[in-house]
């Protein structure tokens, strides 16, 4: 099966992270045009692509711009989200660590469609060198004149500042994240207020994903409807899969949205190692669901996962042979969000600390026989009720393991 | 106890931000570049630059787990440990790294030269089993490919 490379077109050229490099590909080609139009023109095109964000919830990306409020006298600012904290991603990684001129691109296009002066970079503090690649992108930039004062002489102003975060997974949720990009520690707000009308400082601020934003220079310069051409209807464009696990290649891909799950693992990541049988895939990242083999015969899309009761998530495909432990897979899943849990809220720091002694146990051979009622009631009664997505990221994947794969849970309490 | 170096570098920083506050993290990660960690002093310092109390510092410095608050060795080497990463044999590589340091994860050796931890998802897990020596990646990792690691970090070290 045929990649179809937009947003990794350039990651395999000699020094691709250059800016000689990313221009002579049709770099800030897609700038220089957007500049010509008036913001609002370029809300309505991004709005006619129909592009999604890629951050996980998939929520279109021209509404979330609408929710900026128009002439406020405060700042706007823009933040890009580059924490990919969520195991089994590692797109934005490659994004920013290969090509970053394409996020400053798409940054200018942003910032410039919603009145920004001033964008953000936060990235996970483990990225530490591609902070460094980043920064020397934006220097290059700004000496071109890409970034700064009167931007391409057109009167637009904006520049970036990278921020690294120092090792938290809660503060890619995004009100978490402008609390650490606040200097403070990173526990997610109560929303509302959205961070569009009080964001960074209070100020109306748009947070978006690294590979979001990285889709507009080509809507931009080939034109919504190009763009909208990709994949199925309510879900446009091409998708970065990330696929990891028992697969003999794992990696990166480019598809449409809308590609079969099975033809990822087999055709493109060359199947599972050893010829071994497929027992589950994790769809979307280590907070969706999980998919037994049975169920795996699906689309790669934000609607159709929604259908099979999961979620395209980050789009990291961990993909399980039978050689694989589901307990101890839900183990490592309730041990990392327990972890990860900031503490302010209780069901989600209770209910995270409870499945884990409760797998723990259960792994260690001395679980009871109504361990596994415990888990699911701790599952179902505290869904929906914390303070931020966290507690559900960690309630539902563990719901679905022990009810998928219940039987390898009862071989281990008797 | 901070040098004036790093003081300095801490109030160019603060300039950086619309909100001065926003230089809690990079002054926290300023202070620890000399000797790997912060202590009580440290924290105090900075908090009297960015006029803020000890404690809110120190809260803020306990929550994110790349600031130390203990010393930690010249290499500090974390494993991921989550699935991708542990599918592929991260468990087994962590075990031998505990083996050929003697030391258990979590700990450090006694010369001050390795510490081990084992962390979360590295954003790297197409080429897993990953880990970090400070703030360098090492990804799909081999017994063969630790053993070399190790032997060139003890050189660096004498
Ligand atoms: C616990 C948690 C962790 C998250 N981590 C990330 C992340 O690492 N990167 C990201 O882009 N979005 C992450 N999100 C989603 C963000 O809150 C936000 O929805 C996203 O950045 C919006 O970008 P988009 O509209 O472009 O998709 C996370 C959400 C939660 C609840
Ligand atoms: S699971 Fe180890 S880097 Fe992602």
């Amino acid at each position: 099966m045929e990649e179809l490379k937009i947003l990794l077109k350039n990651i395999h050229k000699d020094e691709s992270k250059k800016l000689e490099t990313y221009i002579s590909g049709g770099g800030y080609e897609a700038l220089q045009k957007a500049l010509s139009k008036k913001p609002d023109d370029i809300v309505e095109t991004v709005k006619k692509s129909g592009l999604r964000g890629r951050g996980g919830a998939g929520f279109p990306a021209a509404v979330k711009w609408n929710f900026i409020p128009r002439d406020c006298s405060q700042p706007v600012y823009l933040i890009a989200n580059a924490d990919e904290g969520e195991p089994g991603t590692f797109k934005d990684h490659i994004l920013m660590e290969k090509d970053p001129h394409l996020l400053i691109e798409g940054m200018l296009i942003a910032g410039y469609a919603v009145h920004s002066f001033q964008g953000f970079i936060y990235i996970r503090g483990e990225f530490a060198e591609i902070a460094q690649i980043l920064e020397q992108a934006i220097a290059e930039a700004r000496q071109a004149g890409y970034l700064g004062k009167n931007i391409l002489k057109s009167g637009f102003n904006f520049d970036i500042n990278v921020y690294r975060g120092a090792g938290s997974y809660v503060c890619g949720e995004e009100t978490a994240l402008i609390e650490s990009l606040e200097g403070k520690r990173g526990q997610p707000r109560l929303k509302p207020p959205y961070p569009a009308a009080s964001g960074l400082y209070g100020s109306p601020t748009v947070v978006n994903n690294v590979e979001t934003l990285a889709c507009l220079p080509f809507i931009v310069r080939e034109g919504p409807e190009r763009f909208a051409s990709i994949g199925i209807p309510g879900n446009t464009g091409t998708k970065l899969f990330c696929i990891s696990g028992e697969v003999n290649k794992p990696g990166c891909y480019e598809f449409p949205l809308g590609v079969p799950l099975l033809n990822l693992v087999y055709d493109v990541a060359g199947g599972i190692r050893g010829d071994r049988k497929l027992k589950a895939v994790i769809p979307g990242g280590l907070s969706t669901p999980v998919l037994s083999a049975r169920e795996a015969d699906v689309l790669m899309d934000f609607d159709s996962l929604a259908a099979a009761g999961t979620m395209l998530g980050s789009a990291g495909v961990i993909v399980l042979s039978e050689n694989a432990s589901i307990p101890e897979i839900a183990l490592r899943t309730a041990r990392f969000y327990a972890n990860e849990s900031c503490g302010q809220c209780t069901p989600c720091r209770e209910g995270t600390g409870k499945l884990r002694l409760l797998l723990e146990r259960i792994f260690l051979g001395s679980g009871e026989a109504d361990d596994i009622r415990r888990i699911m009631k701790i599952c179902t009664s505290l869904k929906g009720i914390s303070l931020c997505p966290l507690g559900d990221a960690a309630f539902l994947p563990i719901f679905n393991f022990v009810e998928k794969f219940h039987g390898e849970f009862e071989a281990l309490i008797r | 106890m901070l040098s004036i170096k790093q003081k300095d570098d801490i109030r160019k920083k603060a300039k950086e931000f619309p909100g001065h506050r926003s230089v809690s993290l990079p002054a926290l990660y300023i202070a620890q570049s000399g000797k790997g960690y912060i202590d009580r002093k440290d924290i105090e310092e900075i908090a009297g630059i960015l006029s803020i109390s000890y404690a809110e510092l120190y809260g803020i410095a306990s929550f994110y787990n790349l600031i130390h608050r203990k010393p930690i060795g010249k290499f500090h080497i974390q494993v991921c440990t989550n699935i991708s990463c542990s599918l592929l044999g991260a468990e087994h590589l962590l075990t031998r790294l505990e083996k050929k340091l003697g030391i258990r994860e979590g700990g450090a050796t006694a010369d001050g030269i390795f510490s081990l931890e084992s962390v979360e998802c590295l954003g790297s897990c197409d080429k897993a089993p990953v880990m970090m020596i400070n703030e360098k990646f090492h990804e799909a990792l081999t017994e063969k490919k630790l053993s070399r690691i190790l032997a060139s970090l003890k050189e660096k070290a004498e």
